[in-house]
């Protein structure tokens, strides 16, 4: 198992008490996977992805367990993380300028990552660091490689940053939104060649989206979270043609604007997701939800196994579809 | 005859670099809207499309080209000219808590277009602002707290209200749900059907969201480095594009089945967005075509009428026809591209 993540918690300290973003989660990544968590903002996505690397915002509280390649991460001092961040795991931002530093050339920084980590050094790491801009399909790497980032386009620079996380050869490449920021016709080149670097270079793919669009291009697996929980996981197959979750069925829906009749009024649940310290009693998803009962109101749900995905629903969409017409 | 009409409207800018380079962001634009009418405006960064949407709302004075609402020539109008324009045509912009004053009330946000215009609604400003926020489904919100204690969602419902208390004509909506999440995406997109149901406003809506563009508009515009490339009625356009950055467009954009069966897209446009600074010569987007020729790389293609579509390029209809229609196809997974 490549990660392993038990009963994480992400808690910050509120006036009123500790306000809980992320709820005690359970998941894991098995080698060579392709594993997407989707959700929306507030449901704690990003949070949770920055916790295996040891990142999350100041003030944040972690708790429970993330073994990585069988290792503890969760209560590792900084100094351990910062060996295993960029080492073993590769991060790619939403952002591209924000991962890479204005003033030093890209192909000086791809090298830096491997001379901190002990890669390589001097000519070799410059030279590895043009072959790697070369194995992103960067046209003409040498030159790419003394440009500044300023110098570059945004889906080149998103190619830039994904040679840099690449640079020491990681097992776990965790991508947190990696094509948001990007025009559509480059968000397909970039989906492309991460599908292609994830064969070439033997990755695990941790990928952080809101992005329905993304999931369905990419993934093996989906873990769909809301406001800090996990609503449903299970095979992306799976969640794409028969979702369980009602709030599944909800993400589906928006993303599939396009298959609507045109002009027609859209599928949609009220409201948004819960503010942190205003999580309603019972199923998070209560108040949104169409199905919701007294139960819903009552009793926060287990995940429980449904059709092949584990669940969070005590009225899931499947177990309806299986009964007799 | 057209609400708003636009006839070769640009909008150069002037570097400040030593070279003196000029953006051409908007680069001789004809665009018509008629009453009651939803256009939706398509493209990707750097293709001019918030600019014009700046020029259409006059918040921008065009470097060329005429800007007639109504009928009226607001081209070069001053302030004092465009004030009753202004009542009669509202804007939505993407980020609703930058355009909303955080300092004031909800009701306080409402009530200013009165002021502004010299309204006196009947039944009161206060009544006029609950029915508004009735309308855009916020009824039975506190209107004494500040936009900072609404969600991007609801804010983007607010600035609606706003825009519909001086019961406009025309809604300018720059990129309106792009900053919004999926589900909260789909509301914002039956409010703005609602509103043109009910009350017949005409909405010219830009955004580089395809799905959010084809399923709102009536016809959709389709812009590149600054100039129209292609213009039909949304169906046409999403079933047949004709020109290939449309084309393009739309195959990296394939609905979720298509994304799923892996159908969908077909070739992937190679090479980055051109910088508007820098547009290259002849056809601007002879550089990442596939059917470029010589005859691109030089000669400028018109914008042709082909019935009741607008085209852009020296090939379209004849030899661009059948990939339009196998991107079509592709794009609703009906068969690979």
């Amino acid at each position: 198992m490549m990660l392993e993540v038990k009963g994480l918690t992400v808690s910050f300290r509120g006036r009123d008490g500790d306000l809980t973003a992320v709820d005690g989660i359970d998941f894991a990544v098995e080698e060579g996977e392709t594993f997407v968590i989707i959700g929306e903002s507030g449901s704690g996505k990003s949070l949770t992805g920055m916790s295996v690397v040891g990142l999350t915002p100041e003030g944040a509280i972690v708790d429970g367990s993330i073994r990585f390649a069988g290792r503890e991460v969760v209560g590792q001092p900084d100094r351990v993380m910062r060996k295993v961040r960029g080492r073993e795991i590769g991060i790619v931002y939403q952002d591209p300028l924000g991962a890479l530093n204005p003033v030093h050339r890209i192909g000086d920084q791809i090298a830096e990552a491997m001379t901190t980590h002990g890669i390589a050094s001097g000519k070799e790491a410059v030279t590895r660091a043009v072959d790697l801009l070369r194995a992103v399909r960067i046209p003409d790497p040498e030159r790419v490689a003394r440009y500044y980032p300023h110098e570059i386009s945004g889906g080149m620079r998103q190619r830039a940053v994904f040679a840099m996380a690449l640079a020491c050869r990681p097992k776990l490449l965790i991508a947190d939104e990696p094509t948001t920021a990007l025009d559509v016709t480059i968000k397909a080149q970039v989906l492309d060649l991460m599908r292609e670097l994830q064969d070439e270079f033997s990755l695990t793919v941790l990928l952080i989206t809101h992005d329905m669009g993304v999931v369905a291009e990419v993934a093996d697996r989906i873990l769909v979270m809301y406001a800090g929980a996990v609503a449903e996981v299970g095979p992306a197959d799976l969640l794409m043609d028969r979702p369980a979750h009602p709030y599944t069925s909800v993400l589906l829906a928006s993303a599939m604007v396009s298959e609507a009749e045109p002009q027609s009024e859209l599928q949609v649940v009220p409201g948004g997701t819960p503010a942190l310290g205003q999580m309603p009693d019972g199923c998070r998803f209560h108040p949104r939800c169409p199905r919701a009962t007294d139960l819903c109101r009552r009793d926060e749900p287990k995940l429980r196994e449904i059709g092949g995905a584990q669940v969070a629903c005590h009225h899931p969409l499947t177990e309806i579809a299986e009964e007799p017409a | 005859m057209s609400l708003l009409s636009l006839r070769g409207v640009a909008k150069h800018f002037g570097s400040r670099s030593k070279d003196g380079t000029v953006v051409k962001a908007v680069d001789g634009v004809d665009l018509d809207i008629a009453r009651g009418e939803t256009v939706g405006i398509v493209g990707e960064s750097g293709c001019g499309k918030s600019t014009l949407a700046r020029l259409a709302l006059r918040l921008l004075e065009p470097s060329a080209g005429e800007i007639t609402f109504d009928g009226a020539d607001i081209t070069h109008a001053g302030t004092g000219q465009l004030k009753p324009v202004r009542r009669r045509m509202q804007a939505v912009f993407q980020d609703p808590l930058a355009s909303l004053n955080s300092r004031m009330t909800i009701a306080q946000i409402l009530a200013e277009p009165f002021s502004a215009h010299g309204l006196k609604p009947e039944g009161g400003v206060a009544a006029r602002a609950r029915a508004l926020l009735e309308d855009v489904g916020l009824g039975g919100v506190d209107t004494s707290r500040r936009p900072r204690q609404f969600s991007g969602g609801q804010l983007q419902r607010i600035a609606i209200a706003r825009a519909l208390a001086v019961e406009p004509e025309i809604i300018v909506a720059d990129e309106p749900t792009s900053a919004l999440d999926p589900s909260i995406q789909a509301q914002i997109a039956n409010l703005f059907l609602q509103i043109r149901r009910e009350r017949g406003i005409a909405l010219l809506i830009i955004s580089h969201d395809l799905d959010v563009i084809g399923h709102l508009s009536d016809r959709i515009v389709v812009m590149y480095l600054g100039q129209v490339v292609e213009e039909a009625k949304a169906a046409d356009l999403l079933s047949t594009p004709l020109h290939p950055y449309a084309q393009a467009l739309l195959a990296a954009a394939p609905t979720l089945k298509a994304r799923r069966a892996k159908a969908g897209r077909g070739q992937i446009l190679a090479g980055d967005p051109p910088n508007p600074a820098d547009a290259p010569p002849g056809c601007r987007f002879h550089p990442r075509c596939p059917l470029a020729s010589d005859r691109c790389r030089t000669e400028p293609p018109a914008l042709r009428t082909l019935g009741d579509r607008r085209v852009a390029c020296h090939f379209a209809p004849d030899e661009t026809i059948a990939r339009g229609r196998a991107v079509g196809r592709a794009r609703l997974g009906l068969d690979a591209a």
